[in-house]
């Protein structure tokens, strides 16, 4: 019995696992990721020239472009490949002949979101190569007393905790948008994301909301919005890193902590809501 | 055990800027088809085809009723290791190429990869599709994605079928094509249920037909007696006489000149003993006599005739009805 039943929990992982490489297979061959990334890649080279303009003064300019450029392009790619494949599925009626095969509707869900997640682990290992090249070309051009005077090496390991935050962030905004393309259509999709990114952002704001407006129905209200929006600030740690300020391991762990159990919480909501869905 | 089982199955869909008002696009459909027939699902634009269609597949909920597929609810995942769907205009993925498609969904049943790639080689040398099977998907025709579209509803030999519109955007060889797969699934013993506009095509193949007009059936009945009503007999006569003509003419339901001296006249069932008399007393001679069989076009133009002349000018005011009132 147990037997049987894990040997269908892992026959059901199995075809999560189909669903996910051939999302990856499918969005590799997208031609807006190319450019996405290729863009992104330019940006973080073209960064070292921007330091040439501001004299080389500074190591930190180039750091804090590439983690940008790297949030910011996994944005473009989280919000315009994730909901592209799944609306257009949807849309163009794709979905109906792979919901005829024995794949559930949650298990096209989960499918879904790994193959983003996964295109998009590749994307920013791809952005954090071009990082670390550019910072490497740059501190071996530079002489051993300039690098001195450098509050951390070019090539500072701890960007990794940065570039760690900004993925568990991509992730997040992945389960957004998945869940918005579940509900709605591509356009609003979209722009209901990219809305939330920008809110997210501000998010701890609106918890001192009270302390500027009189009204306490607002003051709730923006409390409301506190706790059910997701909190985006705390992923960011580029200030932080670039400036050599340590960033403790606990704090790395419980914010990822936080960015599991958003998307955990998400992707059971689309998949309630995909499951109830009638595909028209 | 039926193979497909249908009981008062409903679906409406709300409509109106509101969405208060709703469509009865499918009304209390009760329809069983037994293992190896193939049922042709036929009806006029807009009649609910496509719709029962997505409700056998589970694609869309129904409002009421039940749908059942070898005995298991429909839309199960045991169900779906044993059916086959082809989805009306079917769309795929733009950056696979066909083989790729067909690989991914024959991988999506768990077979190994030896028994994968047999099967999609094997299918796709059935529907046609020859060297263009490495192509990326969206430098695909009509016609070649309808038969990719096949290909992928059969990759796991299914039991039962379910193909909507399998003719529609192909070309003659390619209906021909389609035609004998569907023959040679019904050889196998398996079942199909396929929707069609091309009656000449579905008169072929089909072993039960079923007519749907506005959301109901209204006409269903096995081929064989569908085609043996007699719609009446073809009388060959040569040398009917001027007088003759005129007389025995009048009483046809239809008579034609085929050749020099040579008439045809269409005379009802029962009237046929009487016209074959009255020729050879006029001095003619009887050359032929053809029974007229009905055709599925027939059946299918009375089924929607009659169901249209009962139902009169309200009949689209009686299926779009507000929905009870919430207490
Ligand atoms: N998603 C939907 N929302 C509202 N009405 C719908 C929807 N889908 C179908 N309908 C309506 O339901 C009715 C049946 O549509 P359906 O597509 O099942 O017809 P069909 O028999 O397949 O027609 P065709 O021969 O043209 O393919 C039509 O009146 C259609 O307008
Ligand atoms: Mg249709």
């Amino acid at each position: 019995m147990t037997e049987s039943a894990s040997g269908g929990f892992v026959a059901s992982l199995r075809v999560v696992g189909h669903v996910a490489v051939h999302v990856f297979k499918e969005s590799v061959r997208d031609r807006i990721l190319y450019n996405l990334v290729i863009f992104a890649v330019l940006l973080i080279a073209g960064s070292y020239l921007m330091g040439q303009i501001t004299a080389g003064q500074d190591v930190k300019i180039i750091k804090d472009l590439g983690l940008a450029a790297t949030s910011l392009f996994g944005l473009f790619i989280a919000v315009f490949l994730g909901i592209g494949l799944v609306s257009k599925e949807v849309q163009r009626r794709s979905i109906y002949s792979l919901l005829a095969k024995p794949v559930t509707r949650p298990q096209f869900v989960l499918g879904k979101y790994a193959g983003l997640v996964l295109t998009l682990a590749v994307n920013v290992a791809v952005m954090i190569a071009a990082h670390y090249s550019v910072l490497g070309v740059m501190s071996w051009l530079e002489s051993p007393e300039f690098r001195a005077g450098w509050e951390a090496p070019a090539t500072d390991p701890a960007m990794l905790k940065a570039f760690f935050l900004i993925f568990v962030q991509l992730m997040l905004i992945t389960a957004v948008a998945l869940f918005f393309s579940t509900v709605s259509s591509a356009a609003l999709a979209a722009a209901l994301t990219i809305g939330l990114y920008i809110v997210g952002h501000f998010n701890a704001d609106l918890r001192n909301f009270e302390t500027v407006v009189d009204s306490p129905a607002a003051a709730a209200l923006a409390r409301g919005f506190y706790y059910v929006l997701p909190n985006l600030a705390p992923f960011d740690v580029k200030t932080a890193v670039v400036h050599a300020q340590p960033v403790p391991w606990g704090y790395i762990a419980l914010t990822t902590a936080y960015g599991v159990a958003y998307v955990a919480a998400l992707l059971l909501a689309s998949i309630v809501v995909f499951s109830r869905r009638d595909f028209k | 055990m039926p193979a497909i089982r249908t009981e008062a199955l409903t679906k409406e869909f709300p409509v109106g800027f509101w969405r208060k008002r709703v469509h009865r696009a499918l009304d209390q459909l009760t329809l069983s088809v037994e293992p190896g027939e193939v049922f042709g699902f036929l009806g006029p634009n807009g009649a609910g085809k496509t719709t029962t269609l997505k409700l056998l597949l589970q694609l869309i909920f129904p409002t009421s009723g039940v749908a059942e597929i070898l005995g298991r609810p429909a839309g199960s995942v045991d169900v779906r290791h044993r059916i086959g769907y082809l989805p009306e205009t079917p769309y795929f993925y733009d950056n696979l190429t066909a083989e790729e498609l067909l690989l991914y969904f024959a991988k999506l049943f768990g077979y190994a990869p030896a028994d994968r790639r047999r099967r999609v080689d094997r299918l796709l040398d059935e529907v046609g599709i020859g060297s263009e099977r490495r192509q990326m998907l969206r430098r695909f025709s009509k016609g070649m994605l309808q038969r990719v579209g096949v290909a992928q509803a059969l990759v796991n030999d299914p039991e039962v079928v379910f193909l909507d519109e399998p003719m529609s955007g192909l070309d003659p060889i390619g209906r021909r094509q389609i035609r004998e797969l569907i023959l040679d699934l019904r050889r196998q013993g398996r079942t199909v249920f396929f929707s069609s506009h091309i009656l000449a095509d579905a008169e072929s193949i089909c072993s039960q037909a079923g007519v749907l007009v506005a959301g109901r059936l209204v006409s269903v009945g096995r081929l064989d007696e569908i085609l043996a009503v007699e719609r009446g007999w073809e009388l060959v006569v040569a040398d009917l006489s001027e007088v003759a003509q005129r007389a025995i003419g009048s009483r046809a339901r239809r008579i034609t000149q085929i050749a020099l001296g040579r008439h045809a006249l269409e005379v009802a069932p029962t009237e046929s003993d009487q016209f074959v008399r009255d020729c050879i007393e006029s001095g003619a001679h009887v050359v032929a006599l053809n029974p007229l069989h009905a055709t599925l076009e027939d059946f299918f133009l009375r089924a929607v005739q009659d169901e249209r002349g009962n139902e009169g000018a309200s009949s689209d005011d009686s299926r779009a009805t507000e929905p009870p009132p919430t207490s």
